[in-house]
């Protein structure tokens, strides 16, 4: 005969692996994923900001590296990946600021269509600094 | 065998139990309280009540109309006396909750709101949206958590109480995660265990409300009062069981037959009103034992719609519309569509009457008390009377408050009273032969007699023969049936599972006995009934017979032989048995 | 009205025989309004009265039958048949020591629900008899859909972090503390702040928002969670606005 426990049962939990148990769980390790790639991505800024500071011939070859076939695919995946980001956490932001007025809640779209709307403007302002207009 | 101390036991932890347990704590913090309760406190059947709670605060309302009211539904067999006492501490409760945070519905100046509800003169029904009993339920569960003084004993099954020298002295219950039997020593008890509902196939009644309460009082010598009194609700979803609160009624919905014609007119309860417009206390705004009635006539007729499972009646909701349905019946709509598929904002839903209610219950008085010293008893468990022969709908969420109160306050006097402990060798003797009992369950061999069988037989007779009418031949049957199934259950019940850890092949065994014994008491006292009055119709006594039976059943338990059953007197004050009228041509 | 049976496999453990859960696979027959609790149900009452479970009301309101319904945690009285394909496994709630069969452990749930102070902490005291505090319909709703918690544990069930790190006080609990929280009456918000800002309390949450996609009553603990997030946070701020002011 097996040994009996003679106590609850406690069933383990894998560290590295419960993710994988359930789509929900994928999902969220993904977007807590892109949070890597908008990392290097910040870095990369930083190094670009301190070769400026160090002349225009530094920050030449700085952008020089940018355009290398590799870097455009760094930054199209960074890019993907911070629009990952930023799509799902819009679509989370009702949840966390609910906004009620008079005795109803503002419609879940709403906030969300607030979030895009705010994202294009900043958007648009930025193009336009950049002098693409 | 392990001993708990405590000054007070109470044995069910649902409405009634949590507000006696905080009403105990709240009178002395020094108690140590023992709250007993074979499930989880918010497990209890309580969470289940849809409609909600009377109590008259309005300006339009009054006490003397919630009295009326609550006699006359219950077709004069209420004790008065406790009725005044009812309504009189109703709104202090209803406000005691709402100040403990129950989210009680409001209207626009932030007072709380109220609905009509059948059988009622002036609307008084306080409720939070259609869980009414949840709320209530979850605001006293969490506000006994404030209280140190209150010991949860979660998923322990009381077994039998402590009777010593004519008192009440304590408890036996297992523990369900260990099997193991433990003795309570209390100078006081209170048992609020719930009703019985589920002696019957069709129920509103959860699986624990088996009765377990009752029964324990029931053995312990205390009679079992009224109880041939079992209130039908006339609308539960015919698949399942599940209720549809009189709310929707309340808020304007309406019953019709198979030829989509309204029928209440034609039972004493017309003239029909018109779709929409509210008229109080007439039409779907009658009392539930005559709106189950009611629906048997239609069947008798063949007016009723054949279904799967079982004839039905429609109820139309659709006039209210997508918003209000959405405001103040969000669960209703929830289970009609999930349950049966049927969504109350379009279609009409199929409902047939279900078993919900037990009127009868623990012989009380007015104080909660029994005639067992240092043994109180409240909420559906308990029979004060306030109910008489036919609740009226949300008089019982209040009574659960009230009483469970007043339990708590009487077994407070009783302690300061009676200061002994009893016989300490007696009672331990007691307790010992209460585990013996379980234990010899154990030994037994399996053999052929096997409780799910046992317990549909107890069902099926109570269904063809306790039902919403009644007669002397099937309510003989029924109880040469369930003397029969008690010889069964004593001589051959058996247990498949031997092992300790939450045994509910135990559980179910037990709860069987229970509701072995309480249908006993209901069949004997309906048979020994021979009167129509409210819930109990017999088909060979049609008429109310206040000259002989103007008084309260009283069955009491004998180990091996039916129920002896007694009477005593029905206590009226100020309103004189008339008769119950609710058409609407009245005024 | 059954049309096929169906397989149910369950996970057995009894502490008293057994070092370890088993499956044991059950037939039933298949109807169409079944859900997997009558099942179960026909399975105790026909087939092997040693199974155990708790369920009571049938009706999702109790909250004791939650349980794993092929690897989701779900109330077994709420979950149909017919959504299924012919084999459905059913297992204790994850996350929860198994007592026996299906039935798991409440005691880390319910010493975490008293802890966070679930109860009304008035503002101002009123005596009982001058009557009921006021309260809007609009104040009403802003905390409702919070208190429509069942306690039947699903969304710890759901919360990976729970499982990783058992001493997290949960979706439920922090979710019955916002809901007096947003109280119009109810004042007592800095008591509940010690355990619910506290490292065991909601910053253990990262938003995974498993426990809202599994509530059964709809009440987004994910969406309480970030609120009071958001409100610690504020107050931190103000802390740190108020002292650098002194």
């Amino acid at each position: 005969m097996a040994k009996v426990n003679s106590k609850p049962y406690q069933r383990e939990i894998s560290n590295t692996r419960w993710y994988w148990r359930n789509e929900t769980y994928m999902r969220y390790i993904a977007r807590e994923l892109t949070c890597v790639f908008i990392g290097i991505y910040t870095v990369v800024l930083l190094v670009g900001i301190w070769r400026l500071s160090q002349g225009q011939v530094a920050y030449e070859t700085f952008l020089q590296a940018l355009r290398s076939p590799m870097s455009i695919v760094f930054h199209l995946v960074a890019l993907a990946f911070s629009v990952y980001h930023s799509v799902t956490w819009f679509n989370l932001t009702p949840k966390a600021l609910p906004i009620q007025i008079g005795e109803q809640f503002v419609a879940d779209r709403v906030i969300i269509g607030a979030h895009y709307l705010g994202w294009a403007v900043v958007s648009v302002v930025f193009i336009f600094l950049a002098g693409v207009f | 065998m392990e001993t708990i101390q405590a000054d007070i036991a109470i044995i069910g932890a649902g409405g009634a139990g949590l507000r006696a347990a905080i009403a105990a704590a709240e009178a002395d913090p020094h108690l140590t309280i023992a709250l007993v309760s074979k499930v989880y406190p918010m497990r209890s059947h309580t969470c289940a009540a849809e409609g909600g709670a009377a109590g008259a605060v309005k300006a339009d309302d009054s006490l003397e109309h919630h009295f009326n009211d609550t006699v006359g539904g219950g077709d004069w067999l209420s004790d008065q006396d406790a009725v005044e006492y009812f309504v009189k501490e109703a709104p202090r409760e209803l406000v005691q909750l709402e100040h403990w945070g129950c989210p009680w519905n409001r209207e626009p100046d932030g007072s709380v709101a109220v609905r009509p509800f059948g059988g009622m003169e002036i609307k008084r029904t306080w409720f939070a949206a259609d869980k009414s009993g949840f709320h209530i339920l979850h605001t006293l569960y969490q506000t006994s958590l404030k209280y140190p003084s209150i010991k949860f004993y979660d998923e322990f099954y009381a077994t039998d109480l402590l009777v010593d020298d004519g008192h009440c002295r304590g408890l036996t219950a297992i523990e369900m995660r260990s099997g193991r039997m433990y003795q309570f020593r209390a100078r006081a008890v209170i048992i609020a265990g719930g009703g019985a509902g589920r002696m019957f196939p069709f129920s509103t009644n959860g699986s624990i409300k088996t009765g377990d309460g009752m029964a324990l009082a029931y053995r312990a010598g205390v009679p079992l009062k009224d109880m041939e009194f079992v209130q039908y609700h006339p609308t539960g979803l015919p698949n399942t069981g599940i209720l549809l609160t009189e709310g929707c009624r309340g808020e304007g919905g309406i019953l019709v037959n198979a030829h989509g014609r309204r029928y209440l007119q034609d039972y004493g309860l017309g003239p029909e009103t018109a779709v929409g417009k509210l008229v109080l206390k007439t039409m779907e705004l009658g009392p539930r034992d005559r709106l189950s009635q009611a629906f048997w006539h239609e069947q008798q007729k063949g007016n009723t719609i054949p279904t799967p499972w079982g004839d039905c009646v429609y109820l139309d909701m659709r006039h209210l519309g997508e918003k209000l349905i959405d405001e103040r019946l969000p669960f209703v709509r929830e289970l009609a569509t999930s349950y049966l598929g049927v969504d109350p904002v379009k279609d009409m839903v199929p409902i047939r009457p279900v078993v919900h209610y037990m009127m009868g219950g623990i012989h009380t008085d007015i104080r909660a008390a029994t005639p067992l010293g240092g043994l109180f008893a409240a909420g559906e468990c308990a029979c004060v009377s306030i109910n008489g022969a036919n609740r009226l709908g949300s008089n019982s969420l209040t009574e659960l408050l009230v009483f469970g109160r007043r339990a708590a306050l009487s077994a407070i006097e009783h302690l300061n009273s009676d200061a002994q402990a009893g016989n300490d060798a007696a009672l331990s003797a007691q307790a010992q032969a209460a585990q013996d009992r379980i234990r010899a369950l154990f030994m037994r061999p399996v053999g052929t007699e096997s409780i799910s069988g046992l317990r549909r037989e107890m069902m099926d007779t109570m269904e063809l023969n306790a039902g919403i009418y009644r007669t002397e031949k099937g309510l003989a049957e029924a109880a040469m049936k369930l003397a029969e199934l008690r010889r069964r259950y004593a001589a051959g019940v058996s247990l498949h599972d031997k092992t300790n850890v939450y045994n509910t092949d135990l559980l179910q065994a037990l709860e069987l006995g229970s509701m072995l014994d309480c249908a006993e008491a209901l069949v004997l006292s309906g048979l020994a009934r021979k009167e129509s009055r409210g819930a109990h119709q017999r088909l060979d006594f049609t008429g109310r017979d206040d000259m002989n039976y103007l008084k309260h059943s009283l069955a009491y338990y004998h180990p091996s032989e039916p129920p002896r059953i007694d009477y005593c007197k029905v206590v009226v004050t100020k309103s004189q048995p008339g008769v119950r009228n609710y058409s609407g041509d009245k005024k | 009205m059954t049309d096929r049976s169906i397989e149910l496999e369950v996970l057995r453990y009894n502490p008293e025989t057994d070092s370890e859960p088993y499956w044991q696979r059950y037939s039933v027959p298949h109807h169409h309004e079944w859900v997997v609790l009558d099942a179960l149900n026909h399975i105790k009452e026909n087939i092997d009265p040693t199974l155990n479970y708790r369920w009571s009301c049938h009706m999702a309101v109790c909250g004791s039958c939650g349980m794993m319904i092929n690897g989701s945690p779900k109330l077994a009285c709420k979950s149909f048949m017919r959504d299924y394909e012919n084999l459905i496994r059913v297992e204790p709630l994850a996350h929860f020591p198994i007592e026996r069969d299906l039935v798991t452990g409440m005691d880390d749930f319910v010493s975490k629900l008293a802890r966070v102070k679930p109860y009304l902490i008035p503002k101002q005291d009123k005596p009982v008899e001058e009557g009921e505090y006021r309260q809007t319909p609009a104040e009403l709703k802003r905390y409702k859909q919070y208190s429509m918690c069942i306690n039947c544990m699903i969304c710890y069930s759901a919360c990976p972090e729970y499982g990783l790190i058992p001493k997290f006080l949960g979706p439920a609990a922090i979710t019955l503390a916002h809901r007096y929280n947003l109280d119009s009456r109810d004042g007592g918000r800095e008591q509940r702040q010690e355990e619910v800002a506290s490292g065991e309390g909601v910053w253990e949450c990262t938003f995974v928002g498993a426990c809202s996609e599994a509530c059964p009553k709809h009440v987004d603990p994910a969406g309480a969670l970030q609120q009071v997030k958001i409100a610690s946070t504020i107050d931190w701020f103000k802390e740190q606005l108020s002292s650098w002011l002194k």
